[in-house]
Formats: C-alpha cells, structure tokens, sequence
C-alpha cells in the first residue's frame, strides 16, 4: 500500500492505495467521480482527461502515486453549482456532444487548449490541438464550432488565465 | 406553439448532466458487494482445447470463483442466438453452428471466450486468469473468405461444410442475363469493402445482479435495445423467465449497431451473479473491444452493369462474398442479405436485377451490422459502378445520375423495395449548387498549378430505414417484429412521462420525443420527461436502430398522443359540459368550438383524475394511454453527397477539401440534431474510406487492435461539412419522417473513393485509401500522364 494525498475539485483527501492504481481509477472508485471516463486505456483517445496541476493530462495511464502532493480539476469542479462554465455551455448550444462519453475529456481539453493558445482560435488551430481526442459521434464539426466560440466566451469571462 | 415543437432548433435536454460529468453510463454503476470478471480469451484463431487447469488460478488471492463452458452446460445455459434464418437459393436453411458462450472444446478466433474469472477486484482478476493453463491443439485457421472456400480448407463448424453458411440469391437471374445481351456497354468491378470495428467511445461492459428473495436478476448493460436482451436472454438463453430478468441500458456512450447484440460477456455475468452470489461486473478494454464487438461490412463483390448505348441502365448482376466470422451474431445473417441487395437499385430506375450473395465463416470475430448494415456496402456498388460507368462512358457523372433517375412514385424496384416518395432531382440540382460544380474545372487547374491532384466525387445514396413492417419483415426470415412502443402518463399536474421502447444513446431522444409533445399538447419541454431503456418501466419495446426511432418510435408516440387527445376531449367534454365531438384542441387549450368556454391542458389532467365531473361507468379515470406503431413500409431518405479532394502525388496524402451534403429525410423534428447526425455519420464514412481497416495476419492475429494500429478519424483528418437539405415527406408514417442516423456513414464512402479516382484517373484503389495506397496509385499514373 502507498499513501497518496490528492486535491481533487477543491478537497483535499489522502488515501492508501494500491501502488498501481491509475489516477482515473483513483478518482473513479476511490472519490466517485465517474465523470471521468476510460475509453482506451492507452492514452490515445482523451476520454480519461483530467487537469493536473493546471495541465490537461490523461489520468488512464498516470499512476496516481506518480501525481502525489498534485492538485486536479475533473469535469465535476468545472461548473460552479448550476453555472456552467463558458466551455461546458459552448458546448451544449453548439450541440458538440451526443453520446457524451468523450464530452469530459473533449472539454477538459478545449479548457486546457485555450490555457496555451488563447481564446482566438481558428479552426486549423482547434483540430490540430484536438489530436488527442476521439469522438466517434459528432464527426468534430459541432466540436470544433464549440470550442472555437467557447474560447470566445471564456476571453469575455475572464476565465481563460484561471 | 410553445417555441420546442417540430421543427424547432432546440438545445438538448440530456446535455447539462453529460457535460457536468453527471452522466451514468454502465461503468458508473456500482452495486453494493459487487466482484469483477475478466474474460480468459483465446490467443488462437483456431484451436481445440485439449484441457484447462485451475488450481493456480484459484489459489491466487482475491479469486471468488472461475467458471468455463462446462458449467454454463450444467446449468443448461444455452448458446448465443442469430434471429434472422437466410434460406439458400436451393431452399435448405443457413447453416449455423453452435455459439456458445464460453467455449466448449473449441476455440475459432482470436478472443473467443474459454473462461471468466471472477475476483474482488478487476486487478487480481487479470492476475489470475494469468494462471490458467489451457492446453491448446491448434488448427490451421481459414482467415480470409478465399481461403475458407477452398477445396480441403478446415472447417469451422461441422454442420456448414465448405465454411459456407448460405447461397442466397435475388432478384431474376434470367431478366438480368436478358438485359446484358442486349447491352451496348458492359461496366464490370471488382470491389472490396473492407472491414471495420465499430468503436463506440464507451466500451461494452455489464453488471449482473441477483436478488435471492425475490428471484429475480438485474443486468445492467451498454445496450441499444434493452428489451430483446431480456427476451434472447430468457427465451433463448435461458437466464430466467421475462418477469424474473430486468435489463436496464442506462446512459450508452455510442452504439453504431455493435450494442445490438446479445453476446457472451452480459450473459455470463448476470449468469455468474447468481453462481457466486454477488453482483459481478465486467467492463471491456479497448483492444477485447477490437477483439470481441462485431465488426463490420467485409464484403468482396464482383458487379456488373449493363448499358444502352445513351448511358441508360439496363440491368445489374451482383455477386458478393460475406464474411460472417467464427459464429453468427445476432443479426449477423440478414446484413448482407436482405439489408443490402434490395438497395442494390439505389436512385435509379434499373429494370432487370440480380444478387447472388455467399456468407462465409473464417475463424475471425462475427460481423453484424454496423451504422448503415448492408446498406453502405449496397451504395458503394452502385454508385462505384455508376461512377465508373459515366466515365466510361465520357459522360457527366451527375447528367449520367439524372439520365436514371427514379422519378414516379411509388416505384417498385425488381428487389422488393417499393419506394414511397422522393425528388432525386431536387437534392441533385441542391448539392451541385451547394458544391460549386460549375466551377470544378477551374478549381482542377488551381490544384494543377501546385502540383497537387483535384478530384470530385458523388454518392447519390439511398436507404431502407424505419426498420420495419413486422409482416414483411417475417416473411423473410426474422424472429421478432420490428414495431416500437410508446407509453404516455399524463400527471394530474399536466407534466407528461413519455416511456418509449426506443433507446437513445446519443441521439438525443429526451429532446426530439418532448419536441413532439410540446408540440402535440402545446406544453413545454421541460414539463416532459422521456424515459427509456429499463424494461421494469417500459413496456416491450425493440429499440433503436436502422434510424427507426423516428419514423418507428415517434410514430408509436404519435397514437399514443392521439388516443391522449380523444380522451382528454371527453374529460373537457364533461368539465365545460359539451359533447366531446364539439371540443377544440389547439395551443394547449381545449374550447368548445364557437364559444369562449375554455380549459387548458393541465387543468383537463387535474379533471381526469379527481374525477368529479364524471363517474366511472361514463369515463375511466385518470389519463394515460399507450400504442404501438407497426410500419406499413420501409422508409427511404435519399440524397447526394459531393465530396472534393485535393492529393499530394508526392506524399499520397488525401485532404478533403469540401464536403456538400444534400439530404431528404422527409420532415425534421430538430435540425440540430439531424444535422449531428450527418455529420457523425459522413465522419466514419469518410474514416471507412481513408484510414479505417480491421487486419488480421495469415495466423488469425488481429493486428489491428489498438488506437495505436487502427487509425480513428481524428479532428485534423476531417473537414467542416457543409450540409442541406431537400423535403419530401414519407406517406409511409404519420410525422412524414424517413430517418437520418446511417445517411452519412452510408453515403460518404463511395464519395470520397470516386474523388480519389477522378484524381487518379485511374479505378484500382481500395479502401482504406491511406497515403501509402494512394501514393502507389500517383506513382502508376505518373508515366501514363506523361505519356499522354
Ligand atoms: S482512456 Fe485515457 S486516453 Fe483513452
Ligand atoms: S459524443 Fe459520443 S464519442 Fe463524442
């Protein structure tokens, strides 16, 4: 057993775990926060994407002891209550989900993309960045339509330096 | 009109839990004292068990129990079921082997099931099954369809010798020979469509509960049509009697056709939860996702088209090879059939038409259906052939589509669909406008000038969805009927609960079937709750696929909603003391025609249920109806997709460069929607075209079974898609829908390959056209081109 200490959306917790609990199994089964999602296992899809740090990050292949001391944001802490944060609303009104399996990570992401690149991206710019994650619904369209108008409403918010 | 009735662009009802991370996908299911199972799977694709060993096994920590084929035998569990019987051209039935959950003696792929360990934690699971000593006798394995028919090849399954599970045929084979002797030109093909996994982003996975007291089982599931779960379960299975087994598919993240099937992980674990008495929970990971889901398409054609000397068809002889896998999936057996050659008409009015179709084993995962099902393998003959037919033919490819052109209906074709309703036309004239077309040769030149390679593409498409009239359908072959059900529970507040056997998994039903009630009862979304996907709740249903939850599942709602109206009229009849013929029921609001007395729709369901102002020999109570809707056809959205792309001869990379899509789904609820929906769908099309395939090595190894190996369509190889529509409505439903989930995965294949070969010149390319592929072809046109 390992003890880890983690600040997960605000709480601080510390847990004995298994040496090789992942931070997504850590997060899933351990605090229960199953907004985090586990499509590949092999880091290639983005579904498990969390941020570490401030860093977006996938949580499938990290060991959870490997993060000790970190502090991470899931899609749960994104929202403040029923305020949504402006990417999550971007993405509700430019329909960039269906399923919403990939929504978390998809999110997570454009949340981080907009952290490195600004809040004026162009399209180019957003499927680039989007390398690292795979939706199999929405043929990326509406996501990129999100995320470019997300970022927009994030500069105006404020939000995007948080 | 409140605003979110038909037609309206309304945001989704189910997105604020999916995008706080509230959604509860199976995954997210936890019961109390569950254990975890991981599946032993084959590492052979074809191979005798000689012996299993699991004393080691079952010594290492954590381990609650192991189970094989053996004890799912003992229980009298029985094998996994295909529901649609094929008869060959000869009469006899297709022959289907045994598919037994947990293999017995043998193995035939690569995955195939030989044991599940059940264990405290997912961990000490995968730690144990590492122990299990199997002794395997391989066999040679037959992994592609040519070598399973050869003379001599081993044999899969006793019972289909030559590994042949049908010779089906249709159409008439005589009309079709009659028409190619007369023909001025003959287009002949040869076409591949290859082989993909469906890759929903959640994999499957399963939780199985069973309560001692009562008797009865829970099996939480990634499931697309929870309730014929239950019955192949029950009925076929032999898990537990219908009212003794509750399947609940809560939030299911992505179907695309592969959480159809009833496979063998979900019956061992509700199975196993009552053999260990806990519950059990199994969930895939990525590569037995690749090795384990039915994947898809996997046909190998030879097609060809006879000619006037104008370009009009005259006729269209088809023959394909199947492939079918180790086993026959649920409805892996009517895919290449019945859902593919009667499309083979597509658009055009084509009068002499035959299809002779083999399904073949090989000791590879079944194939069953996947976004489209037999339908994108039908549109990619035709329009590949009438593509190469206009070329060959130095004629226009559009002018050439429009020379054959359905264009009365109905039209009955010579392979039984009879289409309702369209203008081919229409979507035509749309999308060479919405593309530009005129001005193609320019935009040629340009690409030219940088030394890269234009080519233009058309896929005029069309579909049989709204799957299915049950009578029809029957006749043919299948177990089940294909209606759908719906349920409508009135509050006494006037707040609606809609229970529909339809199952959204992505598709947006909690928005789409409230739209039809606000519209319906003049009421808002939010006073609408849709609840689907639990068979406790909702009555027998048949779920969601071959885009039927619209023209089949809103059309159950449609009665429902009617049989709501006529007796809400009687209850407004009694409370404003008129006949209920004199009722008026409009935004809402319940009048008696020529006055002003009024009651709105709440209040109506507050009269239902208190029940004052009739008794109950006059009027039952409360309010509260239900229907179910059974097709009287086959619905046919139809449409031209137009595809652009630019190649680097250098490079052999493809960019797309536009995408026009013209679609007539008949009449939209939520544009929004139907537009997502498109874009999905052209999205694994085009990945069909460039990037996906599914390989197995000569040894039955599946190479192909990671992101790693299998190329998804990311964001930066798309495009934006540029999408439109044309309107005519289906007479075939009341809502006048046709269904928009394949369009786009059945339309853009061929779009895309007849771009690249426009480009090329050439037509000898197979998908995936990835840059290595196409860079080959470049090099091949390169001394031609300079020759000319
Ligand atoms: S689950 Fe982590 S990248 Fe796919
Ligand atoms: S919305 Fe389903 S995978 Fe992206």
């Amino acid at each position: 057993m390992a003890s880890v200490t983690l600040t997960v959306n605000g709480k601080t917790i510390t847990r004995d775990i298994d040496p090789r609990t992942l931070l997504v199994e850590f997060l899933r089964e351990h605090m229960r926060l199953t907004g985090t999602h586990v499509g590949c296992d092999t880091t290639q899809c983005g579904c498990c994407t969390v941020h570490v740090d401030g860093k977006a990050l996938k949580s499938c292949t990290l060991l959870a002891v490997a993060v000790d001391g970190s502090t991470i944001m899931t899609i749960e802490g994104l929202a403040k209550g029923e305020d949504l944060h402006p990417m999550q609303a971007a993405f509700r009104e430019y329909h960039g989900l269906q399923c919403g399996f990939c929504t978390p990570g998809m999110i997570m992401s454009a949340v981080d993309m907009v952290r490195r690149k600004g809040t004026d991206l162009d399209d180019k710019t957003i499927r680039e960045e989007l390398e690292g994650n795979i939706c199999r619904c929405t043929g990326y369209h509406n996501i990129v339509k999100a995320i470019h108008y997300g970022a927009e409403a994030m500069g105006k918010a404020g939000t995007a330096a948080e | 009109m409140s605003g979110t009735g038909i037609g309206a662009r309304v945001q989704r009802k189910e997105d604020f839990r999916f995008i706080t991370g509230k959604g509860q996908y199976t995954d997210d299911v936890n019961c109390y004292g569950q254990a975890h199972a991981v599946f032993l799977r084959s590492p052979h694709a074809h191979a005798d068990i000689v012996s299993i060993k699991l004393d080691a096994a079952r010594d290492m920590a954590g381990v609650v129990d192991i189970f094989t084929g053996d004890d799912l035998a003992a229980d009298k569990i029985g094998g996994l079921i295909c529901g649609w019987m094929i008869h060959s051209k000869d009469g006899s039935p297709m022959k289907a082997g045994a598919h037994p959950a947990l293999a017995q003696g043998k193995v035939r792929y690569v995955g195939d099931h030989v044991a599940v360990v059940i264990a405290e934690t997912q961990a000490q699971a995968r730690d144990a099954m590492e122990k299990i000593e199997v002794d395997y006798k391989v066999l040679s394995p037959v992994v592609s369809m040519a070598d399973a028919v050869r003379a001599g090849a081993p044999v899969l399954h006793d019972v289909a010798p030559h590994n042949i599970v049908y010779n089906w045929s249709l159409g008439d084979e005589a009309a079709a020979d009659a028409a190619f002797a007369t023909a001025a030109h003959v287009t002949k093909l040869d076409i591949i469509n290859n082989r993909l996994v469906p890759n929903a982003m959640e994999p499957r996975a399963a939780v199985g509960d069973y309560n001692s007291g009562s008797g009865g089982f829970t099996l939480y599931t990634t499931s697309q049509n929870p309730h014929v779960a239950r019955l192949v379960l029950s009925a076929f299975i032999g898990i537990a009697p219908e009212h003794k087994l509750r399947v609940i598919a809560p939030d299911v993240g992505g179907g695309f056709g592969s959480k159809i099937f009833i496979y063998a992980e979900e019956t061992v674990c509700v199975w196993a939860a009552k053999k260990v008495g806990r519950p059990v929970k199994w969930v895939a990971d990525r590569t037995e996702a690749f090795l384990s889901d039915a994947h898809g398409r996997d046909h190998v054609t030879h097609a060809e088209m006879a000619l006037d000397a104008s370009g009009k068809i005259l006729g269209l002889r088809v023959k394909t090879r199947a492939n079918l896998g180790a086993y026959l999936s649920t409805f892996s057996s009517c895919v290449p059939t019945y859902l593919y050659a009667p499309l083979l008409s597509g658009q055009y009015d084509i009068p002499a038409i035959y299809a002779e179709v083999d399904g073949i084993y090989t000791n590879t995962a079944p194939v069953d259906a996947y976004r489209g099902a037999g339908r994108p393998e039908a549109t990619f003959v035709i329009e590949r052939m009438v593509e190469v037919a206009a070329r060959e033919m130095k004629q226009d490819p559009a002018e050439f589509r429009r020379r054959n052109f359905v264009r009365n209906f109905p039209h009955q074709t010579p392979v039984i669909m009879c289409y309702d309703a369209g203008d081919y036309d229409a979507s035509m004239t749309k999308a060479l406008e919405m593309a530009d077309y005129k001005n193609i040769g320019a935009r040629k030149a340009a690409s030219a000038k940088k030394g890269l390679l234009r080519g233009v593409g058309f896929s005029a498409y069309i579909e049989a969805c709204g799957i299915a009239p049950s009578a029809a359908v029957g006749s043919l072959g299948a177990g089940v009927g294909l209606w759908e059900s719906a349920e409508v529970r009135v509050n006494p507040v006037g707040t609606v609960e809609i229970l529909t056997g339809s199952h959204s998994h992505g598709q947006g039903h909690e928005t789409t079937f409230a739209q039809l009630v606000s519209e319906r009862l003049g009421i808002s979304i939010d006073n609408v709750a849709i609840i689907h996907g639990d068979t406790d709740k909702v009555q027998m249903g048949m779920g969601t696929y071959g885009s039927r939850s619209g023209a089949v599942g809103m059309s159950a709602l449609s009665k429902a909603l009617d049989k709501i109206e006529t007796k809400a009229k009687k209850v407004a009849g009694f409370v404003l003391e008129a006949s209920p013929d004199d009722i008026e029921f409009k935004d809402g609001k319940f009048s008696v025609r020529g006055t002003d007395k009024e009651i709105d729709f709440a209040s109506v369901a507050l009269q239902a249920y208190i029940a004052h102002k009739f008794n109950g020999q006059e009027l039952e109570p409360g309010l509260k109806e239900s229907a179910f809707w059974d097709p009287t056809n086959f619905t046919f959205p139809a449409g031209v997709h137009i595809c652009e792309v630019e190649i680097d001869p250098a490079t052999g990379v493809t960019r797309i460069d536009r995408w026009t899509a013209v679609d007539d789904f008949g009449n939209v609820i939520n544009p929004m929607i139907v537009e997502g929906q498109v874009h999905g769908g052209i999205a694994q099309g085009v990945g069909q075209a460039l990037l996906e395939g599914a390989v197995y090595d000569a040894n039955g190894q599946l190479v192909t079974a990671s992101y790693m190996d299998y190329a998804m369509p990311r964001a930066d190889d798309l495009p934006s898609y540029d999408v439109g529509m044309t309107q005519t409505a289906c007479p075939s439903n009341p809502l006048g829908i046709k269904g928009c989930g394949e369009a786009g995965a059945i339309a853009a294949p061929p779009a895309v390959m007849n771009a690249i070969t426009d480009a090329l010149g050439h037509e000898e390319i197979a998908m995936p056209a990835t840059p290595l592929a196409v860079w080959r072809a470049a090099q091949r046109l390169a001394p031609r081109a300079a020759a000319e």
